[in-house]
């Protein structure tokens, strides 16, 4: 547990460092919202009917780079291999950064919700569930994309590979947030908001539970 | 070059296979009756439903692969890892386009965001994206291991991908077995489905051993005898 908290202090110290890189991102993902709405064309109702989808487009595209730029610290003068000899699991080591990312994440997603906002005219008042909804959306991209990002930052052409191995995994993480959160903005008169937060949820403990279980291999030497 | 068999059964199989294909061709296409609502249009039933069963079939193969390979350590294991997982994008492949061929004059469209359609294009994706990680991993430890693993992730995923899309949208048939269809089209489907059962597995063995080969070629210097390895580690051959 200590090894745990002692990986997580270091990945956050490290993005609390890297402070430049984290303001990059959420401008590419603003970026990215503003250049979804050019799709959809000045049509403010069917902006806001999309606002939802296009959020996690955005956060989805922008995180395979904080993902990606993670592990290739640790690649860089094979940090890694002085980590993975040092008297801490390489569980340990998975889930201080997967955690780290995960914070990262929904930092980037709660600060990219008022440029949607602004953006599609597409609030909502249920702030708490909406964070929730993005705790919960975040996780799912976090476990799977630390596992993955481990393996593509010691591949070639690794700004490729991580999406192409990532997104189809995450099409659940996908569908259920923008679903949830489509529901927040637009309404949820039927109460199909649990059965969604559900299912992210049964993604998350699936993939946090198999990242923990196969990162060992996925670093070993 | 020595280990790497070379039994004739690969062959004989992909022959079986291709010659019950052809017999069940000919009768789902010329002998088994028209279906009434659906027309000539149905016929592809006889490709496309055994299809379905093999491409399951091949990728539950390539995680059985991946999971015997996390725990042998047997480069056999990777060797067909590799294979199956082609064969299942292949024939997964081939799926999605039975599908469309048939969707267009039923449905009147190519696509539809069906559980079953669109979980098999995410396979598609998921498990092509695994091939390319292999093309660009050079050492064929972590190529083993990482597709292994991420194998056994994309498939412990496909459960989780056909229930958010089944919430998400349906419209698909039920799925279609001797339960579900007329008598009059049995046989066609069981020729057609040991058809190509009997090729997929023929070819996933020729693979195997020309990734057993590769693997050869890959390591230096030239593979010691299995006797003089290291135990435990890992002995390169064997499809």
């Amino acid at each position: 547990m200590s090894g745990l908290l002692v990986a997580l202090r270091k990945d956050l110290l490290l993005q609390w460092r890297g402070k430049a890189q984290i303001v990059a991102i959420f401008a590419f993902g603003a970026t990215a919202l503003l250049l979804f709405s050019f799709a959809i064309g000045p049509d403010s109702l069917a902006l806001r009917q999309h606002a939802a989808g296009f959020l996690w487009l955005g956060l989805l595209l922008a995180s395979t780079l904080s993902l990606a730029e993670s592990f290739e610290r640790e690649v860089e003068e094979q940090a890694l291999e002085g980590l993975l000899l040092l008297p801490a699991s390489a569980r340990a080591l998975y889930y201080g950064k997967a955690l780290a990312n995960w914070a990262q994440l929904a930092l980037l997603g709660a600060a990219l919700v008022p440029v949607m906002v602004v953006l599609y005219d597409a609030g909502t008042l249920r702030l708490l569930s909406l964070l929730g909804v993005i705790l919960l959306g975040t996780a799912g991209l976090s476990a799977p994309g630390t596992l993955y990002a481990a393996m593509t930052a010691q591949a070639r052409a690794r700004q490729t590979l991580l999406p192409l191995l990532l997104f189809p995994l995450v099409v659940p993480v996908l569908l259920a947030a923008v679903k949830a959160t489509s529901l927040l903005i637009l309404g949820d008169p039927m109460g199909q908001l649990a059965p969604w937060a559900t299912l992210l949820a049964a993604f998350d403990v699936i993939h946090w539970a198999l990242g923990g279980l196969f990162f060992g291999r996925v670093v070993e030497d | 070059m020595a280990r790497v068999a070379h039994n004739r059964t690969p062959h004989a199989l992909v022959a079986a296979g291709v010659a019950l294909l052809l017999a069940g061709s000919y009768w789902g296409l010329l002998k088994a009756p028209r279906e009434i609502f659906m027309g000539d249009v149905q016929r592809i039933m006889y490709v496309h439903v055994p299809t379905a069963w093999n491409a399951m079939l091949a990728l539950s193969f390539a995680f059985v692969c991946a999971v015997c390979f996390l725990f042998t350590n047997a480069w056999k294991w990777d060797n067909r890892l590799e294979a199956a997982m082609e064969m299942g994008v292949v024939l997964s492949l081939l799926l999605c386009t039975q599908g469309a061929i048939w969707a267009k004059p039923t449905w009147g469209v190519w696509w539809d965001w069906d559980p079953r359609l669109t979980t098999t294009a995410v396979m598609v994706f998921a498990f092509g994206g695994i091939l390319a990680l292999r093309a660009f991993v050079d050492d064929p430890v972590k190529r083993a291991v990482w597709s292994a693993v991420a194998c056994i992730v994309a498939f412990a995923d496909v459960p989780i991908v056909y229930f958010s899309v089944k919430w998400w949208n349906s419209l698909h048939q039920a799925q279609s077995s001797p339960q579900t269809v007329s008598r009059a089209f049995h046989w066609p489907l069981r020729i057609n489905a040991f058809g190509i059962l009997f090729l997929w597995t023929g070819l996933v063995a020729l693979r195997a051993r020309v990734a057993a080969l590769r693997l050869q070629s890959e390591i230096h210097p030239p593979v010691p005898e299995q006797k003089s390895a290291p135990a435990g580690a890992p002995v390169p051959g064997g499809a």
